[in-house]
């Protein structure tokens, strides 16, 4: 690994706010051309799936993870390889149902978040709604069908940001599905 | 502090879905331009508040050429990961910037394949030259300009006031 120069950790923090000030302006045009924050949740939420579909790649290019054996693992890659190298921040991973199918991802800081304070009349925005549907979508791109919620969200009162995440079922071996 | 290849992703998407929902809405002929329209305004507000967070503790600049030489080292580095290759100006207000691999454009292809899907992918980055130069003290109009591709030009007319 080559050795961090103050440019280097610079430049990183402004690819960083690039990233957050470029998400900011995307909700801000949705807000504008959809009347109600569930559509614009809904809206983020395609988005990420169709980046996740793709960013599953980018991952498994660069990191070098094999195949998880199951759901637990699966938590553990995703919070502590993909959330640490796409957001440089590491989610611990709690709250298991006693089923082990679910769980809750907890992020002190939500990178998206920098800067950006909700307005009273968009109290249902789900800011960071791009996540579930990115987390949505790679998943789906292992056969893994699960589903993805904010439970907690800083943007909105809560001390800490919390990702509910719950595995559906395993998905056959097929094509990959289309853009929706 | 997000990586990369976020940015790359999320700009990609961003422009498959403003000219997926302008198709729907608008009738064609209007489409390309307010599509680009609205992608310019999203990279304008960005280019804004990326120059106020990078130019806090900077000295201010001596006079237009400063400001662009400024643009071509240290703001395209940091937003493209490398620098402008060629800077031409007519010392009248215009000025032509190069760069041989825009980093935008370097997975689409590496010729004209796909040369008129290239200038949806160049609104955005125009929008953020706009809004630098607009928080730098300076009004322009910038155009960019492909002719084979990763290489491109962006045009800076700035406005005398």
């Amino acid at each position: 690994m080559s050795r961090q120069s103050n440019r280097a950790t610079d430049s990183k923090k402004m690819n960083s706010e690039l990233f957050t000030l470029t998400y900011g302006a995307l909700v801000t045009q949705l807000c504008k051309d959809y009347e109600n924050d569930e559509e614009v949740n809904k809206q983020l939420d395609k988005m990420g799936y169709n980046i996740g579909v793709r960013l599953i790649e980018d991952f498994l290019a660069r990191s070098s993870v094999g195949r998880c054996h199951d759901f637990r693992e699966t938590a553990d890659v995703i919070a502590k390889v993909a959330f640490k190298m796409y957001l440089g921040i590491t989610p611990s991973v709690t709250n298991w149902s006693p089923a082990g199918d679910e769980f809750s991802l907890i992020l002190e800081s939500n990178p998206l978040v920098d800067f950006v304070e909700l307005p009273d009349n968009h109290n249902n925005l789900v800011y960071s709604s791009l996540l579930c549907g990115v987390l949505r979508g790679a998943l789906e791109m292992v056969q893994m069908a699960v589903d993805v919620r904010f439970a907690q969200d800083t943007l909105r009162g809560d001390n800490v940001t919390e990702i509910r995440m719950k595995f559906i079922k395993r998905i056959e071996e097929n094509m990959p599905a289309g853009d929706e | 502090m997000a990586d990369d290849a976020l940015f790359e992703f999320l700009h990609m998407e961003i422009v498959s879905h403003v000219y997926k929902e302008h198709a729907t809405r608008e009738d064609i002929d209007r489409e390309r331009v307010t599509c680009v329209s609205t992608l310019e305004a999203m990279g304008f507000r960005v280019g804004q508040g990326l120059i106020e967070r990078f130019t806090k503790d900077c000295p201010s600049f001596k006079d237009d050429l400063d400001v662009m030489k400024f643009l071509c080292k240290d703001f395209w580095s940091t937003v493209f990961k490398k620098q402008i290759d060629n800077l031409r100006t007519n010392h009248q207000g215009t000025y032509v910037l190069q760069d041989n691999k825009f980093s935008l454009l370097t997975q689409f292809s590496s010729g004209k394949q796909y040369l008129e899907e290239a200038p949806k992918y160049l609104a955005f980055s125009c929008g953020m030259i706009r809004g630098a130069l607009s928080n730098l003290g300076l009004e322009g109009v910038v155009t960019a300009e492909v002719s084979i591709m990763p290489s491109c030009k962006f045009q800076v007319v700035i406005q005398k006031l």
